[in-house]
């Protein structure tokens, strides 16, 4: 038996260790003997067999990139498209001086210093041997130049690619986004999904809007071409070819010509508007101003325009629209109104006296109504016609927070809409809960007062405030907003309408609506609120008004006086729908600094409804002036 | 002059370094940037970034040459036990990346804690059995076997079957080296061959094709298999004495993968042929030569142990490499050493020939 493990001799020990040595390097040796003769048998026995291989072995596969699928509007109009172009396109690994070859390059076609950091870029990032561009959108005489020198040029070429455009421009541009060359983050994103080998070839990428969160159906299939070449690699023959599926063209739910009357009709005002058709969820205007021009985004923006557009005051990159989060103000009212009556907490008849002010029990503080002296006698209807401040204070109040969270949270507030663009944000409905979380304080009564016109903690984005209006508007059915119509095959007729899932209807009682929407009504009549909104239309129209305090902007600093002050002006809020007994578009405005909510934001709503309800296409706006009863919300 | 050349380097490089095996390295490091500079299609600042690499390998290397031997013992459970920790947190918490969940964030980088265990499993099982050198019996084997399968289990698991392979090799070198029972061995072999099947289940679908598209490159030319044909190819093709450098058209025309790394044989072969292949496998032979040189000589079980399983590790990841290329063994991820571009495993490696000149140079100071 042998008991090696048992040895206590040091030196038969060392013996032992060094025998077990020899085996292991016996075996290394062998091992490797074995390799030697793998090579042998590679590259003696079977050389000519394998030269052979070698000198066939130049079918390469090529990557035939799909054509982007076309954005259009609703009735058809292009909003995004390709156009075929020139690029001057350098394959390195067939090019022996790199530089001096651009250097030469240079002289025939205009080379930027930015042309050539962005071709080294692409250098350091591909690893294979496809052709990288190094000039886009060649011109004629450029190419003419070109092909007469291009036997100078081994390795380079010209090749006809695919450019996108947006034809509109800045029209829409918040909501369609834009495409753009794709980076490291995209690429690992590629790779997780596992779509590498689908992206071969491409070079851009949706960044934003619908070109982002479509891109799966935008981008299409790869193709495949396995192409002969001769010894330098250039291409001789096609031997195989799987043809490449273009991408889905995607109609949206926006009408332009409305989406470009209502981006006029903001003139020189920032802000944000949101039209839904109530019983469909289509998106039919989508307004963030400023907006951008989005073409300049594709092949990777230059540091004027990004300096110009990324520090400007009116931050026209902000989609105030999908992200912007206001107090949603008195537009508010309504849906406390509803509150009231569903909880059982107010009755149509219940009426107040308005002092002008309201107090808590046993606290002397005053929350004013904007009204001095008050409204006088007020029940709910009025309390929604002139837009009664007291009487909200007080019906807050008496539903306390947990109801107003939990009722006012049907109509979408607090959640992300789940619109089809990424980027939303969720706005605020502010509860117990999260004022415990966020400030580590309780719940004061005096919170429920704030909350209860839409100030204090609350905060909505547009989109959030046309989703509530277009579900009070459908009787209480959400459906989700979109912003994509339909999907249609390339090469195909048949569009494929998109899905629309109502959720759930909402319990309310057929009463209880019926009279919030006449209240809503009845601020667009004489003696409403925004009486302007509703004057000579030949249609009902619904509507509430809203202001929102501004919250000094820190970077007021900088701008002249005269300029802070209009910058700390209110914001104005408009919601409506019409025509109020068969509503077919619901709609929220926000006009950033514009003072009341009647004032501007109103004439922008009525604008937008004149041209969907009666095909009426708005006159040049005038400067909205502040009138006689519209002095505030 | 070799001597001069010789004298020069020890007086530079102090009394820690051994000069043998230095210039062995070296050799291969040189080969290795005049392959790379092709492979890469003379890529300067590729071969530049691989310089920066190898001299802050060589630095760690002379830094770690000067810690001696029993040092390093005190550091095998420490580092035995943060590497396990780190690959328990990889299992945990790791980021995936091409579908394996290899890598840690720890808030300032990202690393691979599998890399460490390549020198920290040998490191331990040497120690431990050095610990239980007067017994070593079969329970200290069974101990040690589960230290060594802990790491690994954790490993395969990410899943990373090269590194699994090479610590799986690492320590089962050092448990041979300290006497593990002949019958054991076998019996280990037998076992194994027993519960292929039972393996083969476990596999990834991945590695299953790995395996599948050894035995027939053909079936598959355009997917899995195409490396291998590819690369056996360029290696045929090279014939005796190469088609010359920057002249290999396999490599420049883009028919071989991972050119620069995993494949970068397939390159060198084919360019330089077998009369260079011969050169590239004498240069591993004098280095493993010199290697298991240091571990017959080393004077506790501790070095004879770690010098050992560390050289027959460098032989592993060679051979594996150039086999895999050649078309006798599954492609892995295993990089050919001191050739292949990367930082990591160079760091590794460097770390690991520093120990065996501790232990060299530390003996003829004890004996002196």
């Amino acid at each position: 038996m042998n008991h090696p493990t048992e040895l206590k001799n040091n030196q038969k020990e060392l013996y032992y260790f060094r025998w077990r040595l020899g085996i292991a390097a016996a075996i290394a040796a062998l091992l490797f003997t074995l390799l030697v003769g793998r090579f042998f048998f590679l590259q003696v026995v079977q050389h000519e067999y394998f030269s052979t291989l070698a000198e066939n072995n130049r079918i390469s596969i090529v990557p035939v990139v799909p054509n982007r699928g076309l954005i259009l509007d609703r009735n058809g109009v292009v909003l995004a498209y390709n156009y075929s172009a020139y690029t001057l396109e350098i394959t390195p690994s067939k090019v022996r001086r790199l530089e001096t070859t651009i250097n030469d390059l240079a002289a025939l076609v205009d080379i930027q210093p930015r042309d050539r950091k962005r071709f080294k870029k692409l250098l350091e990032e591909s690893r294979n041997f496809e052709s990288l561009p190094i000039r886009a959108r060649l011109n004629d005489v450029e190419v003419a130049r070109f092909a007469a020198n291009r036997y100078r040029f081994p390795g380079v070429e010209i090749k006809a690619r695919l450019f996108r455009h947006y034809p509109k421009g800045e029209l829409a541009s918040h909501a369609i986004g834009h495409i753009g060359r794709i980076n490291d983050a995209d690429l690992e994103q590629l790779e997780e999904d596992d779509e590498m080998a689908n992206y071969r070839g491409t070079d851009h990428i949706g960044k934003l809007g619908i070109e982002q969160s479509y891109e799966k159906q935008l981008h299409g299939i790869t193709g495949f071409e396995q192409v002969e070449t001769d010894a330098g690699g250039h291409a001789l023959r096609v031997l195989s070819h799987r043809p490449s599926t273009s991408g889905k063209d995607l109609t949206l739910t926006i009408d332009s010509r409305m989406q470009e009357a209502a981006e006029r009709a903001f003139g020189q005002f920032r802000g944000a508007l949101v039209a839904i058709d109530p019983k469909s969820g289509e998106v039919l205007a989508f307004v963030s101003k400023p907006g951008f021009d989005p073409n300049l985004f594709i092949d990777g923006i230059d540091p004027v325009s990004w300096d110009a557009l990324n520090n400007s005051p009116d931050k026209p990159l902000n989609n105030r629209a999908l992200r912007g989060q206001y107090p949603p103000g008195s537009t508010f009212k309504p849906f406390m109104a509803l509150a009231g009556l569903e909880l059982g907490k107010r009755t149509p008849s219940y009426t107040i006296s308005d002092p002008g002010f309201f107090t808590l029990a046993g606290n002397t503080h005053h929350y004013r109504d904007w009204k001095q002296g008050g409204h006088g006698m007020v029940d709910m209807k009025k309390a929604i016609t002139v837009s009664c401040d007291t009487y909200f204070y007080s019906l807050a109040n008496d539903l306390g927070p947990d109801n107003i969270f939990n009722f006012i949270g049907q109509f979408g507030f607090g959640k992300k809409t789940g619109i089809d663009i990424e980027g939303e944000t969720t706005g605020l409905l502010p509860s117990r809960e999260w004022k415990m979380k966020r400030h580590k304080q309780k719940w004061y009564a005096g919170d429920t007062v704030s909350v209860g016109i839409g100030q204090g903690y609350n905060l909505a984005t547009p989109l959030q405030l046309a989703y509530a209006t277009a579900i009070l508007a459908n009787n209480g059915t959400p459906i989700r907003p979109h912003l994509v119509r339909s999907v249609r095959d390339a090469g195909s007729s048949q569009a494929q309408l998109m899905p629309i899932k109502p959720a759930a209807t909402l319990n309310l009682k057929p009463e209880n609506l019926a009279l919030v929407k006449e209240a809503m009504v009845s601020v667009t009549q004489p003696g409403g609120t925004a009486p302007r909104v509703g004057a000579n239309a030949p249609y009902l129209i619904a509507g509430k008004s809203g202001t929102a305090q501004v919250i000094a902007i820190k970077q007021t600093e900088k701008y002249v006086e005269s300029k802070v002050s209009e910058r700390n002006r209110d914001h104005a809020l408009f919601i409506a729908y019409a025509p109020a007994d068969d509503p077919k578009i619901a709609v929220a405005i926000l006009v950033e600094n514009g003072g009341h909510g009647g004032s501007t934001a109103g004439p922008i709503a009525r604008t937008l409804l004149d041209f969907y309800l009666l095909g009426k296409l708005p006159l040049p706006l005038t400067p909205p002036a502040a009138e006689e009863g519209e002095a505030h919300d | 002059m070799i001597k001069v050349n010789l004298r020069q380097l020890r007086l530079l490089l102090t009394a820690h370094i051994d000069s043998l095996l230095l210039n062995f390295i070296l050799a291969l490091m040189v080969l290795g940037l005049v392959v790379l500079y092709s492979a890469s299609g003379q890529d300067l600042g590729k071969v530049t970034s691989q310089m920066i690499n190898m001299v802050v390998a060589l630095a760690l290397m002379w830094a770690i040459a000067h810690v001696p031997p029993q040092h390093l013992a005190r550091l095998a459970l420490p580092a035995y036990v943060l590497g396990l920790m780190l690959l328990i947190g990889v299992a945990l918490f790791g980021d995936i990346s091409h579908g394996a969940r290899r890598w840690l964030n720890i808030g300032i980088t990202r690393i691979q804690p599998s890399e460490g265990m390549k020198l920290a499993v040998p490191l331990m099982l040497a120690w431990y059995l050095d610990r239980r050198e007067k017994t070593l019996n079969f329970k200290d084997f069974s101990i040690a076997a589960l230290l060594l399968v802990l790491p690994v289990g954790l490993i395969v698991k990410q899943p990373d079957l090269g590194t699994a392979l090479l610590i799986s090799a690492a320590g089962f070198y050092v448990l041979f080296l300290a006497g593990l029972n002949w019958r054991i061995i076998v019996g280990l072999v037998v076992t194994a061959a027993a519960s292929a099947p039972i393996l083969w289940s476990l596999l990834h679908d991945y590695q299953r094709q790995r395996i599948l598209t050894l035995i027939d490159p053909s079936q598959d030319p355009l997917g899995a298999g195409y490396h291998i044909i590819q690369s056996n190819i360029a290696l045929g093709s090279g014939g005796v004495f190469g088609k010359g450098w920057f002249n290999g058209t396999q490599a420049h025309l883009d028919f071989l993968p991972e050119r620069t790394t995993d494949f970068i044989f397939a390159v060198y072969a084919e360019e330089f042929g077998m009369a260079g292949n011969l050169i590239l496998l004498t240069l591993y032979v004098l280095v493993i030569g010199r290697g298991l040189v240091i571990a017959a000589k080393a004077p506790t079980l501790f070095s004879r142990l770690l010098a050992g399983g560390i050289t027959l590790t460098f032989f592993t990841y060679a051979f594996v490499n150039m086999g895999m290329v050649s078309g006798i063994l599954p492609v892995v991820g295993v990089p050919l050493p001191l050739i292949s571009y990367g930082g990591t495993s160079m760091v590794t490696l460097l770390v690991g020939f520093g120990m065996l000149m501790s232990i060299q140079t530390h003996r003829k100071l004890v004996q002196s």
